[in-house]
């Protein structure tokens, strides 16, 4: 998780541009006495649809939840809104459910990707070399998806192999220990999987209620 | 009201961009770089009911039919009742539907055969007539512009202006990019749209310089080591639809480095898209060949063309070993259409040496005395956009170059996404310096997609005097036809010379009068003019007269309607012509009454067909 904070000089030049900012915007200076004060920014100031190269400086320090706070928690796409706070676990009135967000994003994967139609296919009779065909329209398809709406990063910036220490007071979901569990933190071992997580999500907002339910429409070509 | 942002926008033939620049940030310290461009995620429909921030704005429209998709479907966060799409959708749903579907808006803006301010895109399909409410060039550019206008506020819309109400971009210091090789109608054509779009003030920028500034922007200090008085910068420019080359001259003014655009070429509606489309029509003929029933619909069509440009885009592709144990062939697959994605699939091949045949057919290896072909048409050809008819890029480029002899080019800068291939670049790079007899030094852009926008929002900053500048000033010389007064001889029409009214150069805010043009004008009816320009005269002077019009390139005429207020209607008064290139970047043309000075008419570009 450190790695992704800023580092010391960028915390700099960070503090440096907001000082400048909220001299010259007063609005932007009013943001940051509500983020001081409520430790999140007001929801209606930053739609969830839009990125605003403006907030940009201000974004990373609002998404990186408290040292006790979960990392990615497996939770659906929807509870990722920018401000993943004690709000997210609860959905607000206004806001979308978690099925519906849920079902967005299949819908989403398989118009971009075809991703229902292919899981849905049997694939008996088919040779590999067509089934690779495939897989290669379908990746294609879901990596453009992926990038367009979530921006990963792993959870652990080392490589797989290397031997890291997890030190005491880990946080347990984000680091998952296998093999020899026994005694108490810090452990040392090798990292097998550097593990995955949000570090930025810009999916639309779903559709709601029974429309979230149609993935595909039906399609009818007309002479 | 003093603009917060500089703000560039690149209003591209198949893709739009939105870039600014908060100019109320100041560098951290002596020194330290000024702040850089930062593009907006623009907000757009991808899907019924849904809208997605993308880096760019596909250029196209849609025109839905009002029972395709439920009222509300194509509703944007700014404006719950659009009833039409721009953007990405647009594109993708307007491959299936081309009779709904308006793309090249800008080239369009462009075409002089056609009345540009009315209602003619999309073109008639069969069977559409009735049912698609078409819209003007203008209107269209102006629709792009206008979502852009909008998602640049909606993202801004947490800020405030110094009274207190919303930013407004129109507020801004806006820099909207056009080719380098618009004429001044098309430019005042892209300014109208503007307007039109809620953007009353706007300075135009050619985008090969743009491409530079983000060159400049992005290299830093570095930029001075980078290039030296004396060398002579190529920008060569290939978008999706049109090629676009420009000459632009480091010099040296009071020790430091200046910039000087020198020459632009021609209006080339010749792009990235042709090769992928090539690729897939030989892939296509390559697939009926082998089953002749096999007949390819627009959709196979549209899913064949895109396969082909993922292969182009990424030469892995030819390195993995195919079914059959060759090397260098990239599979590609045609979806089955219905839910079986396998069922029903197509696959195909697609070899290194198709794609490199392809490409060279656009790119061919050509000496630097090369003439683009241009083969003669049948008699008649549907009205349609002048694409160009020799595909060969490097020959035109072959041909802009040796127009421009005296400047010798000595680095290179790509822009456009075609030029992702690096070897491409190379193999232009090493071209031109074959060409030229010595090698080029390559210029590197830090986005092959996003420059234009990046540089045109540095630009602004670059006017406040917060960056280096390129000086640029018009990049031809124009001219008015005068007709001779000789004997009228049947059959034969008068001999028309020509007369310069603004040279070549002439930098924005300056003017030229010719007030001893003879000339008159008839109260109370319109005045034409034929006009003209050249990219080739430098030398002319205002008032310089050229006897034979077939050097020069025939535009639009340009007419004014005198009012029949004072003098007799039919009578003639004596006028002079005023010359003005306005700091927007566009030509402003007047007549001017002998008599009384202060009388003036504006002459406007005609806009009737005239085919």
């Amino acid at each position: 998780m450190a790695d992704a904070l800023p580092s010391f000089p960028a915390r700099i030049a960070i503090a440096i541009a907001c000082f400048i900012r909220a001299l010259s915007d007063a609005r932007f200076a009013s943001l940051v006495d509500q983020v001081m004060v409520q430790g999140e920014l007001p929801a209606p100031a930053l739609p969830a649809t839009q990125a605003s190269p403006s907030l940009a400086l201000a974004a990373p320090a609002e998404t990186k939840p408290a040292p006790a706070a979960p990392v990615a928690a497996p939770a659906p796409a929807v509870a990722l809104s920018p401000a993943p706070s004690a709000a997210a676990a609860a959905p607000k009135p206004d806001g979308a459910t978690a099925q519906e967000g849920a079902l967005h994003l299949l819908a989403i994967l398989q118009r971009e990707s075809r991703l229902l139609d292919f899981c849905e296919e049997e694939l008996t009779g088919f040779s590999d070399a067509a089934i690779g065909a495939a897989a290669r329209l379908v990746h294609s398809g879901c990596r453009k998806a992926l990038r367009e709406n979530v921006e990963l990063a792993p959870v652990r910036s080392e490589a797989e192999g290397a031997t890291i220490t997890v030190p005491e007071g880990f946080d347990a979901r984000a680091i998952r220990l296998t093999g020899n569990v026994v005694g108490a933190p810090p452990f040392t071992g090798a990292l097998k999987h550097h593990g995955w997580k949000a570090v930025a999500v810009k999916l639309p907002e779903p559709p709601r209620g029974d429309a979230s339910r149609l993935l595909a429409p039906a399609e009818v070509e007309l002479p | 009201m003093s603009a917060r942002y500089a703000v560039g926008i690149d209003l591209g033939t198949t893709n739009s961009a939105l870039a600014d620049i908060d100019l109320a940030v100041e560098p951290a310290g002596p020194g330290e770089p000024l702040p850089g461009p930062l593009p907006l995620e623009v907000p757009q429909i991808r899907a019924p009911f849904e809208v997605a921030p993308l880096e760019l704005l596909p250029s196209f429209i849609y025109l839905p039919s009002p029972h395709e998709a439920p009222p509300g479907a194509f509703a944007l966060p700014w404006d719950a009742a659009r009833n039409f799409a721009v953007g990405r959708y647009a594109r993708e749903r307007g491959a299936q539907v081309p009779g709904r579907l308006v793309s090249s808006a800008k080239s369009w803006l462009s075409h002089p055969g056609v009345d540009r301010r009315s209602a003619l895109l999309p073109l008639k399909a069969p069977g559409f007539d009735d049912d698609v409410a078409r819209i003007s060039p203008v209107e269209a550019a102006a629709r792009v512009l206008a979502h852009l206008r909008e998602a640049w506020e909606s993202a801004h819309s947490f800020e405030t202006a110094d009274d207190g109400s919303p930013l407004r971009l129109a507020d801004q210091s806006v820099t909207l990019t056009v080719p380098a090789s618009f004429d001044p109608q098309a430019r005042e054509l892209t300014v109208q749209a503007a307007a039109q779009a809620g953007l009353a003030k706007v300075t135009l920028l050619e985008e090969p310089q743009a491409a530079l500034y983000a060159w400049v922007q992005g290299a830093g200090d570095s930029w001075r080591a980078q290039v030296k008085p004396g060398d002579v910068i190529l920008v060569v420019d290939v978008g999706g639809g049109t090629s676009d080359y420009s000459l632009i001259r480091v010099g040296e003014e009071q020790g430091n480095l200046a910039l000087e655009r020198l020459a632009v070429g021609e209006h080339i509606l010749l792009g990235g898209d042709n090769i992928d489309l090539a690729l897939a029509m030989r892939t296509a003929a390559k697939l009926q060949a082998q089953n002749p029933s096999q007949k390819l619909d627009a959709w196979q069509m549209a899913a064949l063309t895109f396969a082909c440009r993922q292969a182009k885009e990424d030469p892995s592709r030819f390195d993995q070993p195919s079914a059959s144990g060759a090397a260098g062939i990239a599979a590609l697959a045609i979806p089955g259409r219905g839910s079986g994605l396998l069922g029903g699939m197509i696959r195909t091949e697609l070899s290194r040496a198709e794609l490199e045949e392809t490409v060279a057919a656009f790119f061919p290896e050509v000496s630097a005395d090369a003439q683009p072909q241009s083969a003669r048409r049948g008699g008649l050809s549907a009205l349609g956009l002048p694409y160009a008819q020799d595909p060969a890029i490097t020959r035109h480029l072959a041909a802009f170059l040796r127009k421009n002899a005296s400047a010798k080019p000595t680095a290179i800068l790509f822009n456009g996404g075609v030029f992702k291939d690096a070897a491409l670049r190379d193999r232009v790079a090493a071209m031109v310096g074959g060409w030229t007899g010595a090698a080029l030094k390559r210029l590197e852009a830090q986005s092959l997609d996003l420059s234009v926008a990046l540089g045109a929002a540095y630009s602004g900053l670059a006017r406040a005097g917060r960056g280096i500048r390129i000086r640029g000033g018009t990049a031809r010389s124009y001219y008015v036809g005068v007709e001779a007064a000789a004997p009228a001889v049947p059959g034969f029409a008068a001999p028309v010379h020509a007369v310069c009214l603004a040279p070549f150069g002439m930098e924005e805010g300056s003017a030229v009068d010719l007030p001893d043009l003879e000339v008159g004008a008839f109260v109370g009816e319109t005045t034409a003019f034929r006009f003209f320009s050249s990219a080739e005269r430098r030398d002319d002077r205002p008032g310089a007269r050229v006897d034979d019009v077939s050097e020069l390139t025939e535009l639009s005429p340009i007419e004014a309607t005198l009012p029949a207020d004072h003098a007799q209607p039919s009578s003639v008064i004596p006028v002079g012509l005023h010359a003005a290139v306005t700091e927007v970047g566009t030509l402003s043309l007047e007549l001017v009454s002998h008599d009384k000075p202060e009388r003036h008419w504006r002459l406007e570009f005609s806009v009737r067909d005239s085919n």
